[in-house]
């Protein structure tokens, strides 16, 4: 019923946005064809290639090794390798360098410290120059500076030298002393304060969040929950490591070949950095293999590459270690969190507390927002959410895939599969009992949730139906046998950026945006959404991305890519239709001449009058006459609040910070996840043997991209439930673990045979395609279902993530 | 890594003749172990000799059970049909370590001289009394969640031996042909091969400089035809065990006569355990008898905060694999 109602009312409020639309752009110009931003969605024909499992355009080229990687530009001329030396030690300061040895080896060209290294024009360390930076700022420390140690891992010097080879050796024989002092290694530490970020300028924490009166209700209510989850510090580990390659082609002009994934944002920021105008820095980045988020902001390595490559006069490589890919780019911070919940005997929220503790850096109060989840998934009427921030001997933690809602939904899923066992509910129906038919947070409507439908999916998959309500009774063998579910969701961010497209009147049309593609399959979505929307076949497309020289767009990051990208892509083919539509109703040899522009519709690349579509000419035809060998379009796009706001003619929100403030709608995408897991109740191994995720995710591009993201993002999740831990000394903190050997990811062994499907959704709130990023919901949940399936196995929770064989044993010997 | 010169030694007089003139220089076979330490300047070498084409090959039968060369591949040893029918623990143990591609580069000569895994070995940023004798153990008081509990000291409580094959070579009286460099050969049991960290934990082996693995044999036995490898580990595949145990009964009518037991990942070096064997033999084959020879296997394990699950875990892993093998 509720659906029904949302439905209808969406219905309305899209023919009123419509409505809107259509005045604003008529009073603006009578040129534009009606209707542009709805066409798309509204009219399935024009979706030929979009929604197809197209494989990957770019598959060819990675199997074959063509696909050039920002480390593999070995072509420069003169390029020489530096190589970094870290601190051994996480505290203390810089008393001296032995440089001869060093300097012996063959082929040094230069040992750069923090006595002679050139200096940036500014860094981050002010609010100018955070301001400056843009939002690619993360760590707002810059390391060799100065003679200070805060972290272990932190550069110390920069050896440059004719090999890579030459360069490791000499930085293995460069002698630093450091006097040490004794460090913080992490939130656990007593010898640490706890703060309250909330009333600092600048924080990326958040303080303190409330509605209602959280502990008065929780205390009143009838049932109660109470636990503390605790999350391992996790990286991010792409197979790529970072790497850059700087170049100054003149003394003011610098291309930089970045493993990032926005080659825009590190272009702003390097241009920032180090005082250049924008346009003379270039990022390419063609191909990145992963990323995760750890190369979504601009780290310390990008930097000092390209003030080595200054002082040494020639291009500077500079490729990260394995063992350095653990102390540059950020990381998952370590956290805890307790988390009330108080409900009624049916199982209603009335009330949430969430208190988190995490490490963040000495300079940075930086920490996942989990408390934005936390508020928003259920209907709960008294809310309140506290951060507390411990200062620590480490680099600034990072965005890793689904910041804050990774972990708080492995604290809030567990904890509602706790209240359900308490009261005896189905832990599919406790969480239908506390569905949000609006955000509780904003108290804005959906612009469309289709969570039922997957809850209701997933369990037809899963066979969720033949459940023992009953924990600890199912064994096969020597295994327990147990079930979980949990609810994943992601919020569409806000997020604009620009695109070019040129077609070509032999058909063929190039389709250029400076976005990045992870892997995740971005060359082959926005080729199919240019195929549509330029109305020729994808192997006509050539979409061209990873230049900063091409329209200026967003990260590829917090699931913003696809959207932004498909959306800008879509308003420049109307900007180019624009202009051939005016080109044909002044062509007076055009079957549409004095036609009105508004009379002229586009399907398939062939421009008709609405009211006889046989009245009308191809673009080809149309621009031969006119002796036109290409033309181009170009338009921004909006995704998220942003793009309603901008369609409802309301200010656009000042910040992504304040996306759905203003805007109509809340946003998100929606999913849940079923998993059977097999546990081994001597040898405290967990196995799992089944899995189920449905997502809803507005319109799916590409249904084969689309399935791999969410086994990625499953896959990540189960390494962050099952193994995945960085480990720092505590006495130390220094990783004891900094290597893909130690640090486990899982293996093709600890994954079974997913199923993964899409609820159909149709938006026409969040851009104009109605798309919704894909990219991190899978790892939401996915813990809290690993875990929710140990308790139904085993009857004993487990509130520690990593859930590693030590931790079941432990658990495995409480009483039930 | 340093600068190194690099020859190939195509005989064992040869290759020690070599070290012989650089005591510094190094073997290398399969390069799994080796590489990896170099790379991280944890081992330097000025030379490397290549013994890969020595002719320490080959699986045979022999009238005591088999010799195997030690340059044969883990991959070969661990898919051999001898192996597989008469120790089939050797097997699994030799299968169930590293990945596909290492197993088929490395020697088994070379696993057996693998290092250990311990975070702070393998840094060279951190103290550690195997790689800096003096320079202090943090493992003690730190990240000790994978390191021993059996054959500790308060010099170093690493698993010396962090790899499988080891484990099941010890279990099944497994003995090494060793050749130095006067051309000498010796013969020495795989349990008395690796030594307790004690004082010295630098020290890992008996071996000598210069010296050579040339061959393991191993003796026929029906306890180790019915023998298997069980391994512990955080993921399914790729991984060190956190536990891991080599056993071998034989029953006659529902009493042992005779059994082998060794455990993996939770000694300093592969662990040998005579104590559960005299705990086995002579008892019926029962859960009870398997539960108390765990018991006596681990009764001086000295744990630490973040290994203690090992006593239990190392328990459990032995009483699963003797009932595999009690059928």
């Amino acid at each position: 019923m509720n659906d029904l109602l949302l439905k209808s009312r969406n219905k309305q409020r899209q023919q009123r946005l419509r409505h809107e639309v259509s005045r604003l752009y008529l009073s603006l110009t009578d040129l534009i064809p009606m209707d542009t931003e709805s066409t798309f969605f509204e009219n399935p024909p024009q979706t030929v290639a979009v929604g197809q499992p197209l494989s990957r355009v770019d598959g060819r080229a990675k199997v074959t090794g063509a696909a050039k990687y920002s480390a593999e530009y070995n072509h420069l001329p003169g390029m020489v390798h530096a190589v970094i030396k870290t601190s051994d030690v996480a505290k203390g300061r810089v008393t001296g360098f032995d440089l001869s040895a060093a300097q012996r080896e063959p082929g040094v060209l230069a040992i750069l410290t923090h006595q002679n290294l050139p200096k940036p024009a500014l860094t981050a360390e002010t609010k100018e120059g955070k301001e400056a930076i843009g939002y690619s700022v993360q760590m707002t420390f810059m390391p060799l500076q100065s003679d200070q140690i805060f972290y272990a891992g932190q550069p110390v010097a920069i050896v440059v030298a004719d090999t890579l080879e030459h360069a490791q050796q000499a930085a293995a024989k460069l002698r630093v002393s450091i006097a040490a002092e004794a460090p913080i290694a992490s939130y656990q530490d007593t010898k640490a304060p706890r703060y309250n970020p909330g009333g600092k300028p600048d924080a990326d924490a958040e303080g303190t969040k409330r509605r209602g009166k959280a502990a008065e209700a929780f205390a009143a209510a009838p049932a109660q929950v109470t636990a503390t989850y605790s999350h391992a510090t996790n990286h991010h580990s792409p197979m790529e490591p970072s790497a850059t390659i700087a170049h100054w082609e003149a003394a003011d002009r610098l291309t930089v070949y970045d493993a990032t994934q926005g080659v825009s944002w590190q272009q702003r920021a390097l241009s920032a950095i180090l005082g250049l105008p924008q346009d003379q820095v270039r990022v390419i980045t063609k191909y990145l293999g992963g990323g995760f988020g750890c190369k979504g902001p601009i780290w310390p390595h990008s930097v000092l590459t390209a003030l080595t490559a200054k002082a040494v006069g020639r291009p500077v490589k500079l490729v990260l270690t394995r063992p350095q890919m653990f102390t540059s780019v950020g990381h998952r911070e370590d956290q805890e969190q307790t988390l009330r919940l108080g409900a009624t005997k049916q199982g209603k929220l009335l009330a949430l507390l969430h208190e988190k503790t995490s490490t963040t850096s000495p300079w940075d109060d930086y920490a996942e927002t989990n408390s934005k989840f936390m508020g928003m998934l259920y209907q709960c009427p008294n809310f309140e959410a506290t951060t507390k921030l411990v200062k620590g001997n480490v680099m600034t933690p990072t965005w890793m895939r689904a910041p804050g809602e990774a972990p708080g939904s492995f604290a809030l899923e567990s904890s509602m599969d706790d209240l359900a066992y308490q009261l005896g509910l189905d832990p599919v129906q406790i969480r239908l009992v506390n569905h949000a038919d609006k955000d509780p947070a904003t108290g804005q409507p959906w612009s469309s949730k289709s969570l039922k439908q997957c809850y209701q999916r997933g369990a037809e998959l899963f066979g969720w139906s033949k459940r023992n309500p009953k924990n600890g009774l199912t064994r096969d063998g020597k295994y327990l046998v147990g079930w979980g579910m949990a609810t994943a969701t992601y919020p569409v961010n806000d997020s604009q950026g620009n695109a070019r497209v040129r077609l070509f009147a032999d058909g063929h049309a190039v389709v250029q945006v400076a976005a990045t593609d992870l892997g995740t399959g971005t060359y082959t979505v926005i080729t199919q959404v240019a195929a549509d929307c330029l109305g020729i076949a994808p192997d006509k497309v050539r979409f061209e991305l990873g230049d900063s020289a091409l329209p200026t767009t967003n990260i590829s990051g917090g699931s913003m890519g696809a959207g932004t990208f498909a959306s800008s892509v879509y308003t420049a083919a109307q900007d180019l239709w624009q202009k051939l539509t005016k080109m044909a109703v002044t062509d007076a040899k055009s079957p549409l001449f004095r036609a009105k522009p508004a009379e002229v519709e586009v399907v398939k690349g062939r421009l008709q009058l609405k009211a006889n579509p046989a009245k009308g000419e191809d673009f080809a035809a149309l621009m031969k006459r006119g002796s036109l060998t290409d033309l181009e379009g170009f338009g921004q796009g909006k995704y998220g609040a942003g793009y309603e706001a901008a369609q409802s003619g309301a200010p656009a929100p000042a910040k992504p910070d304040d996306a759905g403030k203003e805007s109509g709608h809340a946003m998100y995408s929606f999913g849940a996840h079923f998993c059977e897991v097999r546990v081994d109740p001597e040898l405290g191994t967990v196995r799992i043997t089944k899995w189920v995720s449905v997502v809803a995710g507005g319109r799916i591009l590409n249904p084969k991209t689309a399935r791999s993201q969410v086994l990625g993002g499953a896959t990540m999740g189960i390494g962050a439930a099952l193994m995945e831990q960085t480990v720092r000394d505590p006495n130390l903190a220094r990783y004891t673990n900094a290597s893909l050997a130690d640090y486990h990811v899982p293996v093709n062994a600890d994954i079974p045979d997913m199923t993964v499907e899409f609820i159909d959704e149709h938006d026409p709130y969040i851009n104009a395609l109605g798309v919704k990023g894909i990219g991190e919901i899978a790892i939401v949940g996915t813990a809290a279902a690993v875990g929710n399936a140990i308790f139904h196995a085993t009857g004993r929770r487990l509130r520690s993530l990593p859930m590693t064989p030590d931790k079941v044993l432990e658990a495995m010997r409480q009483p039930v | 890594m340093n600068d190194f010169s690099y020859t190939q030694a195509t005989t064992a007089k040869e290759a020690t003749g070599r070290t012989k003139d650089q005591p510094q220089a190094a073997y290398i076979a399969g390069g799994t172990t080796l590489l990896d330490l170099m790379k991280a300047n944890l081992q330097e070498h000025p030379q490397l000799v290549d013994i890969n084409t020595i002719p320490f090959k080959g699986i045979e039968q022999t009238k005591d059970g088999l010799r195997i060369g030690a340059m044969e591949r883990m991959s070969d040893v661990g898919e051999n049909k001898l192996v597989l029918e008469q120790f089939p623990a050797i097997s699994e143990s030799l299968l169930l370590a590293a990945s596909p591609q290492l197993r088929n580069m490395a020697s088994i000569g070379g696993n057996i001289l693998q290092r250990t895994r311990c975070g702070y070995f393998r840094d060279a940023a951190f103290p550690c009394n195997k790689r800096v004798p003096g320079s202090g153990c943090p493992a003690l008081e730190g990240d000790n969640h994978n390191l021993a509990v059996l054959g500790t000291s308060d010099s170093c409580i690493a698993t010396a031996y962090p790899g499988d094959l080891s484990v099941a070579l010890a279990a099944f009286d497994a003995v090494l042909t060793l050749e130095n460099q006067k051309g000498k050969q010796r013969q020495v049991p795989v349990k008395d091969f690796y030594l307790l960290p004690g004082n010295t934990p630098q020290k890992e082996t008996v071996l000598e400089a210069g010296e050579l693995i040339v061959a393991i044999t191993i003796p026929a036995a029906a306890h180790a035809q019915r023998s298997t490898y069980l391994k512990v580990r955080e993921r399914s595949s790729y991984a060190y065990a956190l536990a891991s145990a080599a056993v071998g009964l034989d029953v006659h009518g529902g009493t042992i006569r005779s059994a082998r037991v060794a455990l993996g990942g939770v000694g300093t070096k592969p662990w040998r355990s005579p104590e559960a064997e005299k705990a086995l033999v002579g008892q019926p084959a029962t859960e009870a008898t398997f539960r108390a020879a765990a018991a006596a296997a681990l009764r001086g394990a000295q744990p630490r905060k973040e290994n203690a699950f090992k006593v239990e875990l190392a328990q459990n892993t032995l009483v699963q694999a003797l009932m595999k093998v009690a059928g």
